[in-house]
């Protein structure tokens, strides 16, 4: 093995090809992101939606501390998720594109990716509705002794439903192996957390039920993967739920349909200073791990999938009308 | 036969199930040390242990929504609401997950949950305690909604309801739990989205479910008195409808009268009507008259409550008017 490839980021404990992946893959999320904004744009991609930008440490840094047969169910911002997951690129990309090759066979469209090969179960599209799923989840996990972990995201407007509490509390009553991570965004859709959050800080929220939390820096990979780290290990101990507060922020709109009137471009370009995606990248350069041949390869390789992804989705067929009336029941 | 109750009929389904298939456990509000609201789970944890009888916090959202995940996650989990009254909190549960996960997913997984409560009225709890809303969720593609009104039935389709692989609501009456009837000695199943003709007869038909089926059965043994033979359909499945046994009796009888608990305006008996004009129109003789509850909150006086709720009187009161209109 070449000197190279044992390299470490200073206090990280990973090797330089896992880092190298990180990066390869926040990068991936954002093409992927900035690709699907430009066919919507042209009217290849309708519905709603939402996309990733900025928050790509979250997804990146807690996704690689799971296992493989562990579980994740997401909130409906999804897409980043799916590819932290492993989920197939193209077939991410022909579900938005509502084509019968979709993760979903294009019935779920950009709310609802779901593959059950690589325990990403969803894609959940009504706000805090899958948290009682996880619940339902982890407690399968402990009933059959599968020891999986569920990996449980949603955003900080999540945290005020009844939803919310109901599974904490359940989560923590049935010491589940669920680890509830908050990706704290500032905004639900439109409405700052101040104004619909009686405590801007959600880790508080997980006190009441008596389930350890921390928060953590959104915008740094490495920490998030560090702090989900300890989160899944307590789960996996069997000492039951954790919660984690990633503090992060969205570069772009709610949706594509957000004119975005409710926070100030100077706070965007605030946000943007921290890019996580560019930290990460100089951190890399800093301590000589990352050449600028390796990053040329890495630009060339993220966007060589997007185009891919998109090729294939785009010379995929629609799904046939029959489809409509598919598994509608398991047993009709 | 053996006379049991329907309470003990539906004990004893939960009970073989769970004594069958290991991944079958029941969770919800009052299952174990109280035994259910009921009575129905009495005793079962005796024999099962906590770990497959569960009790639940009073919060439906999440029973339901852990329901689909434990479903999800290969279990076959009994959730036990108490009422269908409060099923209105558990419905995004239900109607927006476990409805949707087989379809929006790409057929990827389903969800073999079955939800269990209490429907109907009649018992002077109140407006919050005593509705029929069955027809709310029998709406809903996707969902199964089961209401036995038998002691036989309740036991061949809960243990139907368990084993089959979409998510089943099995709605009981509570004023049918104490009410005996002929069970089958061991294993039989009572398949699920089968109507049933609990009673023969040449005049009339009378399609009815749940606790509406005795009152039907019961219009039919007094109007027999007066030479009427009503042919009484028991639905037993509102979603999937099986509407074959009710377009064979309409055929031969070429009259209908619908009976339902729940409220009149956009109810089962409206879809049933409908669908036998559709399909049967031509072998009609009267108009269909659909007997229904009156179009108010259930309120709790005892004149006031049996007023709202279909008897057998009302029920003798449309068939007769279906014949004194057909012979003018």
């Amino acid at each position: 093995m070449e000197a190279s490839t044992v390299a470490k980021l200073t206090g990280s404990g990973l090797d330089k090809k896992t880092l190298l992946r990180f990066l390869h893959q926040m990068l991936l999320m954002r093409k992927f992101e900035d690709k699907a904004a430009e066919l919507y744009a042209r009217g290849k991609i309708a519905g709603f939606l939402h996309l990733y930008n900025g928050q790509e440490a979250s997804a990146v840094g807690a996704i690689s501390t799971l296992a493989e047969h562990d579980l994740l169910t997401t909130h409906y911002r999804d897409h980043g998720y799916a590819i932290a997951r492993g989920m197939d690129l193209n077939r991410c990309m022909a579900e938005l594109l509502g084509k019968a090759t979709g993760v979903a066979k294009g019935r779920g469209g950009s709310m609802h990716f779901f593959d059950a090969t690589v325990g990403m179960l969803g894609g959940w599209a009504i706000v805090a509705g899958h948290m009682p799923l996880a619940v339902g989840l982890g407690f399968a996990s402990n009933y059959l002794g599968k020891g999986q972990v569920v990996l449980c995201i949603f955003g900080d407007g999540a945290t005020n439903n009844g939803y919310f509490h109901e599974a904490l509390n359940m989560a923590k009553l049935w010491k589940v192996p669920v680890v509830f991570l908050c990706e704290n965004n500032l905004y639900g859709m439109g409405t700052a957390v101040h104004r619909a959050s009686a405590t801007t800080e959600m880790v508080r929220k997980a006190a009441p039920y008596d389930i350890p939390a921390e928060r953590v820096d959104g915008m740094d990979v490495l920490a998030v993967r560090e702090a989900t780290q300890r989160a899944v290990d307590h789960a996996r101990r069997g000492d039951g739920p954790y919660f984690l507060e990633v503090v992060t922020y969205r570069f772009r709109g709610h949706s594509m349909a957000d004119p975005i009137l409710y926070r100030d471009k100077a706070e965007v370009e605030e946000w943007k200073q921290r890019d996580p995606i560019v930290i990460f990248r100089q951190r890399l350069e800093q301590e000589g791990l990352l050449s600028a041949q390796e990053m040329e390869r890495i630009e060339r390789e993220t966007d060589e999938l997007v185009a891919e992804a998109v090729r294939f989705a785009e010379e995929s067929p629609d799904p046939p009308l029959t489809d409509l009336y598919e598994d509608i029941y398991a047993n009709p | 036969m053996p006379m049991i109750t329907y309470r003990e009929a539906l004990h004893q389904a939960l009970r073989e199930e769970m004594t069958r298939d290991e991944r079958v456990f029941i969770f919800g509000e009052d299952v174990v040390a109280y035994g259910g609201a009921y009575g129905v789970t009495s005793g079962l944890v005796k024999d099962f242990g906590e770990k497959r009888v569960m009790d639940t916090p009073i919060a439906e959202m999440g029973i339901a929504g852990a329901a689909v995940g434990a479903a999800m996650g290969g279990l076959r989990p009994v959730a036990e609401l108490m009422t269908i009254n409060f099923a209105l909190l558990a419905s995004d549960a239900i109607i927006n997950h476990a409805a949707k996960v087989l379809h929006m997913f790409g057929g990827q997984m389903s969800v073999p949950a079955v939800f269990r409560m209490v429907g109907g009225g009649g018992a002077q709890l109140a407006a919050t305690h005593s509705q029929s809303l069955e027809p709310l969720f029998a709406h809903v593609p996707g969902l199964k909604v089961v209401l036995p009104a038998t002691p036989a039935d309740a036991k061949g389709l809960l243990k139907s309801a368990i084993r089959d692989d979409d998510p089943v609501l099995f709605i009981e009456h509570a004023l049918l739990y104490r009410v005996k009837g002929e069970v089958p000695e061991g294993e039989y199943l009572t398949p699920l989205g089968k109507s049933e003709v609990k009673r023969q007869g040449k005049d009339v038909t009378i399609v009815a479910y749940s606790k509406m089926t005795l009152v039907a059965l019961e219009a039919a043994d007094r109007l027999s008195q007066e030479g009427i033979e009503a042919e009484v359909v028991d639905l037993r499945t509102l979603r999937p409808l099986d509407m074959d046994p009710v377009l064979a009796s309409v055929k031969k009888t070429n009259r209908a009268v619908t009976v339902e608990e729940a409220w009149r305006t956009y109810g089962i008996g409206a879809e049933v009507a409908s669908r036998i004009q559709e399909e049967a129109f031509d072998y009609l003789d009267a108009p269909i008259a659909r007997v229904a509850g009156v179009e108010v909150p259930l309120p709790y006086a005892k004149n006031l409550e049996q007023a709202a709720i279909p008897d057998a009187n009302r029920v003798i009161e449309a068939v007769k008017q279906i014949f004194s209109r057909a012979a003018a």
